[in-house]
């Protein structure tokens, strides 16, 4: 497993230094829903009803900020080659890029989220629950997010083509996240369901995502 | 040990690059592959490392490890140096020792063998063209694997850091290492072999 730490340790240490956008997510996330309240106006009941879609959608957006340099620095450095060479399944480094992705892209913005709730007139509990559905769903957005990071890797530009490609694929987290989140908040249909399902999803492209990524990554060379 | 090809073909994009190359190569042994620009020097080096699809042909590695593909067995040192500016030289070379599954012990020895351990803690943004390559190179002593796949390593070289480098090369060959190397000039090498492809 040291090949698959290293990574993961890397990727993180990258993201963390000078030019690397960890927080970039979390900081797009908190300034989205900032200016909710300003474009909607002092409507409280409004703002709690569409709350869990507009944290949901901020957070959708966030995920996909860094997604395009994902393997794009790799690529243009030269490192690619080499995580190809390595004896560690290329499925498995691929994993580990989400994995330290998520760590600084994600999981602030999770954190942060409970904060948010005083923009939405939410209640903290309630948010809570919110920044949980957002635990359970964010790994997804991620692990999908990969695939599309995989097949643009060598465009210059291939940020809105990833985005093109990645969000249709993230409305079925979409739809059960802010389900779960809605449950949540106001209720009344029950909170399971939706986020089992939203579990369920997180699951499934953890182990689907890599797979075609490394396939993506693979068919690329040639 | 022996690195066999069996007429190979390479094609990109399309266009057939060369056909029909044959070579073999023994442990111990060094091969330059010389040819005009766009010969497909570079694109037989990343053949054999598995980065390139093998348009037709064989390609074997004859004593390796039964259970590992000829790129897995093989350093690779490209036009690009797999350098990370934003991390410290010694981390740099410690992820790639990490990540092709060789222990920490050797970065040190391997830093003083590029000569750039006083450079350890430098941020790799900071250094010149040849630094980025002597620091690529340095993967090549840190993690022991047979076969050295090098593209035009001497290029930004200095003249000490090239005679350092074939040093480098003939202790490998000594071990019973193998090297192919793409160059357009003498890589420092007296007892390698030449392949020449595409037209003169």
């Amino acid at each position: 497993m040291t090949a698959f730490t290293a990574i993961v340790v890397r990727d993180m240490r990258l993201s963390i230094r000078v030019g690397g956008g960890a927080l970039m997510g979390a900081l797009f996330f908190l300034i989205v829903v900032t200016m909710m309240p300003f474009a909607l106006g002092p409507d409280l009941a409004l703002l709690a009803r569409i709350g869990p879609a507009i944290l949901w959608l901020g957070a959708l957006l966030a995920s996909l900020l860094a997604l395009d340099r994902l393997f794009a620095t790799d690529h243009d450095d030269g490192s690619l080659d080499l995580l190809m060479m390595g004896r560690m399944p290329l499925e498995l480094a691929v994993a580990a890029k989400a994995i330290a992705h998520w760590l600084t892209t994600a999981l602030p913005l999770i954190v942060i989220t409970p904060v948010l709730g005083l923009m939405l007139n939410v209640e903290l509990r309630a948010m809570g629950t919110v920044a949980l559905t957002l635990l359970a769903g964010t790994p997804a957005l991620t692990f999908i997010g990969l695939i599309g990071a995989a097949l643009s890797v060598a465009l210059r530009r291939g940020g809105l083509l990833l985005a093109v490609l990645v969000l249709p694929l993230t409305i079925p987290v979409l739809i059960f996240g802010v389900a779960a989140a809605n449950a949540a908040i106001v209720g009344p249909a029950p909170f399971g369901p939706p986020f089992t399902i939203l579990c369920a999803l997180s699951l499934a492209s953890l182990v689907l995502g890599p797979v075609a990524a490394a396939a993506a990554l693979r068919h690329g060379l040639e | 040990m022996q690195l066999k090809a069996d007429n190979l073909v390479c094609s990109r994009g399309g266009r057939e690059v060369f056909a029909g190359l044959n070579f073999s190569l023994s442990g111990g042994e060094a091969l330059v592959v010389t040819g005009r620009n766009g010969a497909g020097k570079s694109s037989l080096l990343r053949m054999i490392a598995g980065l390139v699809h093998i348009a037709g042909g064989r390609l074997e590695l004859d004593g390796g490890e039964a259970d590992a593909s000829i790129g897995e067995q093989s350093h690779y040192v490209g036009h690009q140096d797999s350098v990370k500016p934003s991390l410290t030289v010694g981390e740099n070379l410690k992820f790639w020792a990490r990540y092709l599954g060789a222990g920490e012990r050797t970065i040190d020895s391997a830093l003083q063998a590029v000569e750039l351990a006083p450079l350890a803690d430098l941020p790799a943004a900071y250094l010149s063209a040849g630094q980025r390559r002597r620091l690529s190179i340095a993967r090549l002593v840190a993690v022991p694997r047979p076969l050295w796949l090098l593209d035009e390593p001497t290029s930004a070289l200095d003249v000490p850091s090239q005679n350092r480098l074939a040093d480098l090369m003939r202790s490998h060959l000594a071990g019973g290492g193998m090297i192919v190397a793409a160059a357009h000039g003498p890589i420092g090498l007296e007892r390698a072999r030449e392949l020449k492809i595409g037209p003169s």
